[in-house]
């Protein structure tokens, strides 16, 4: 993943530090704003790929400081964070203008996951998005046709499996967690509290991968999946 | 203020001429000879034996006055003596209007009969009539005068002055003749005759006066009857109800102090005290069972949150003594991590129950179709019922439309088919499948998940959709034991209901939800 500046709004001094320091040795530059009006400046001024916003902030609340800069025009990408994990919390967030939400207390390997997913998207470097064909290796997956081949040969795919291949190829490189997942190919934001999704992967993954040499499906330990071509 | 004799100028001896009480203690302020305090010590010092006295009944008296029995006793006390009064009134007015008019009548006549007498016989037969009915005992009082007023005949010593002036009726004072000392009261006619002669008839209204003076301490009597009976009643009545409601609050009292066992006192009179105790005894005993089910939740609570945070705390324990490699530590710090992320579910699963039972409406809320969620679910998981061996059926109807959270029902169906799954894959020798069904049952949208597992006995089905609830052959299963009472909490919040049924073998779960409004044809 290329670098990524990110500004972390949250007002516990432990877990803003914990952050900071995380993302530092994923690689990424990362700010920090121990309060809403300090956050909402550096948000506005300086330039950075994704703000990840706590949901209560001292002296000016997560979500005021989310619709404050929609309405400034900074279409910088905003996860927020929150303590709620309610469905209608959830709501609430992308409705003042947050691109995702993520309750706590989270896993960082979700996070930065989906950290880095909003920040390529702001960047517009998912114009692979748009694209008809995705290609990692010698997969090829036609999104007009649901047609998925590999090294020329065809594959036989069902619906789901096909929009379960379709977001990790669109997301090829980056890890993709369980719950992102459900979120974005079953649309759940539940717990399934078991190895469901494990089982759909494995499931595509024995049809992507088996009996090639290289397996394009990888299992990030602790954090998801991701699609990617060879060995790095 | 004080009385002029105990006044604070009466003690510094500067009295002035005036014994005004007012004027003269304000005079010896103005002087500044006493400090006012001082005067207000004189009237203090009269008060403190009466405060000393006061305590019993100071206690007993403003507790009285804030009982309804004794306030409505004196609204009662007030309504009776206004009334006792009245009606006194109004018999004693119309006694002496009608004795006045028997008077007034009497007179009438007697002067009709004397000015026929003149008219026969002249001044001479009327004295003589007048001086014979005026021997007679308890005779009307007569009085002829000359024009000038002079005294002809009669019993009448003296009349007020100016009383013969003018012919006509009135109340005067007189005096009979042979009792001239005595002034009575008597209505009078004054009539003119032609001669120049005056007659004067009238009778005493003694009588009158009288019945008016009893009338006046009858009215006395009952008041004070109605006063020492009423406060005697309403003293009587409110400590009888208030001895009722001391007993009530008592026993409240001792309640509230975490004695739950303690019931009201019912009378066996089916009065209102009665009715008020048996609801609060019923209220108490509902009360009770409420804390039994909180106490055996806190205490699954306990054990299923305690178990994993065992757990957790053995592992990082048992890492930090070890002398395990690096490693073998990051393996322990993994199983930690996994270990607190069962934990956040159970919080997390507990939060939504409470959530949900404490009725808040999710404002997520929309029209969705029951249909499609059943169908994405049972293929979410149908990969892992496979991998369990078991095989998914499903049967579910098109387009069931339904208000409510698509996320709640969703985990509800999801908790549903994980729990058959993980029951069903128990079952002993061939495995049966799992059944999906979902359709559309007059105003209800069911949704059936049914396994081949092993069941849950009749006596359990029940107890098993609360919190916490495991039945101790699952214990040692995966699991929290918060699926089945989510689902259920999802069915109560939008109006449906979860049921357990039997499969045989095997369980039956039933989740209703109402047919969204409109959809019902």
């Amino acid at each position: 993943m290329s670098l990524m500046r990110i500004l972390v709004i949250e007002d516990d001094r432990e877990a803003l530090a914990y952050l900071v320091k995380a993302f530092r040795e994923s690689g990424h530059v990362a700010d920090q704003a121990a309060d809403g009006l300090d956050g909402y400046a550096l948000a506005r001024d300086g330039d950075y790929d994704v703000l990840v916003v706590d949901r209560m902030l001292p002296k000016l609340d997560g979500l005021s400081l989310v619709r404050s800069l929609r309405e400034q025009k900074v279409e910088t990408p905003i996860l927020i964070l929150s303590a709620l994990s309610q469905v209608d919390d959830r709501v609430k967030g992308l409705r003042a203008g947050g691109d995702d939400y993520l309750p706590k207390p989270y896993a960082f390997s979700e996070l930065l996951a989906r950290v880095e997913v909003l920040a390529r998207r702001g960047n517009g470097k998912a114009s692979s998005a748009e694209a008809t064909t995705y290609r990692v290796g010698d997969l090829e997956v036609d999104r007009l046709s649901h047609r998925v081949t590999r090294g020329g040969q065809e594959i036989p795919i069902q619906p789901r499996e096909f929009r379960l291949l379709e977001y990790l190829m669109r997301h090829a490189g980056q890890v993709v967690t369980r719950t992102m997942l459900l979120e974005n190919v079953w649309d759940y934001h539940f717990d399934p509290q078991t190895n469901v999704i494990d089982v759909h992967v494995s499931r595509l993954r024995s049809k992507i991968d088996k009996g090639f040499d290289r397996p394009l499906i990888h299992t990030v330990r602790g954090a998801g999946y991701m699609i990617r071509d060879g060995a790095r | 203020m004080t009385a002029p004799a105990s006044a604070p100028g009466g003690a510094s001896g500067e009295r002035p001429e005036g014994p005004i009480p007012e004027a003269d203690s304000g005079a010896a302020r103005g002087a500044g000879a006493i400090p006012p305090s001082d005067g207000g010590s004189a009237n203090g010092a009269l008060s403190p034996p009466a405060s000393e006295e006061r305590p019993p009944i100071a206690s007993l008296l403003p507790k009285l006055f804030r009982t309804t029995a004794f306030r409505l006793l004196l609204v009662y006390l007030a309504v009776f003596a206004v009334s006792v009064f009245l009606i006194l009134a109004y018999i004693a007015w119309n006694t002496t209007r009608i004795v006045n008019s028997q008077i007034v009548e009497t007179i009438g006549a007697e002067i009709g009969g004397l000015a026929e007498q003149y008219r026969l016989g002249g001044i001479r037969r009327l004295v003589s009539i007048v001086e014979r009915r005026s021997r007679q005992p308890g005779a009307s009082l007569y009085l002829v005068t000359t024009f000038q007023g002079e005294r002809i005949a009669g019993n009448i010593g003296s009349l007020s002055p100016g009383a013969l002036d003018t012919e006509g009726q009135r109340e005067v004072q007189y005096a009979r003749a042979e009792d001239e000392a005595r002034n009575h009261t008597a209505i009078v006619r004054v009539f003119l005759l032609p001669s120049g002669f005056r007659l004067v008839v009238g009778r005493d209204v003694e009588d009158r006066t009288r019945i008016k003076k009893t009338l006046g301490q009858a009215l006395g009597v009952s008041l004070l009857l109605v006063i020492v009976l009423g406060c005697a009643g309403g003293w009587f009545v409110s400590r009888r109800v208030l001895r009722r409601v001391d007993g009530m609050t008592g026993t409240t009292a001792t309640i509230m102090a975490g004695d739950l066992a303690g019931r009201l006192k019912v009378a066996g009179t089916g009065d209102e005290f009665d009715r008020l105790a048996l609801n609060i005894n019923a209220m108490l005993d509902r009360i009770g069972e409420l804390m039994g089910g909180m106490t055996e939740v806190s205490n699954n609570i306990a054990h299923d949150l305690k178990t994993p945070l065992t757990r957790l705390r053995n592992r990082a324990d048992e890492a930090l003594r070890g002398a395990g490699g690096p490693e073998e530590l990051r393996e322990a710090l993994e199983g930690i991590i996994e270990e607190s992320d069962n934990l956040i579910r159970i919080f997390n699963a507990l939060l939504m129950i409470a959530r949900m039972e404490a009725g808040h409406a999710s404002e997520a809320m929309a029209d969705f179709d029951a249909a499609l969620i059943t169908e994405d679910l049972a293929e979410l998981y149908e990969p892992l019922a496979e991998e369990a061996g078991l095989a998914m059926t499903t049967a579910i109807q098109p387009s069931l439309p339904v208000h409510g959270s698509r996320e709640l029902v969703g985990q509800a169906v999801a908790n549903l088919l994980d729990n058959a799954i993980k029951y069903g894959s128990a079952a002993e020798g061939e495995k049966g499948p799992v059944t999906v069904r979902a359709e559309r049952d007059a105003e209800q949208v069911r949704i059936t998940v049914a396994d081949r597992g092993p069941g849950i006995p009749e006596a359990d089905r029940e107890r098993v959709l609360g919190r916490f609830v495991r039945l101790e052959s699952a214990r040692t299963r995966p699991g929290f034991g918060l699926g089945l009472s989510l689902a259920a909490a999802v069915a109560r919040l939008h109006g449906g209901s979860l049921s357990l049924r039997d499969h045989a073998p095997g369980l039956e779960a039933v989740l209703t939800l109402p047919l969204r409004d409109g959809a019902a044809a």
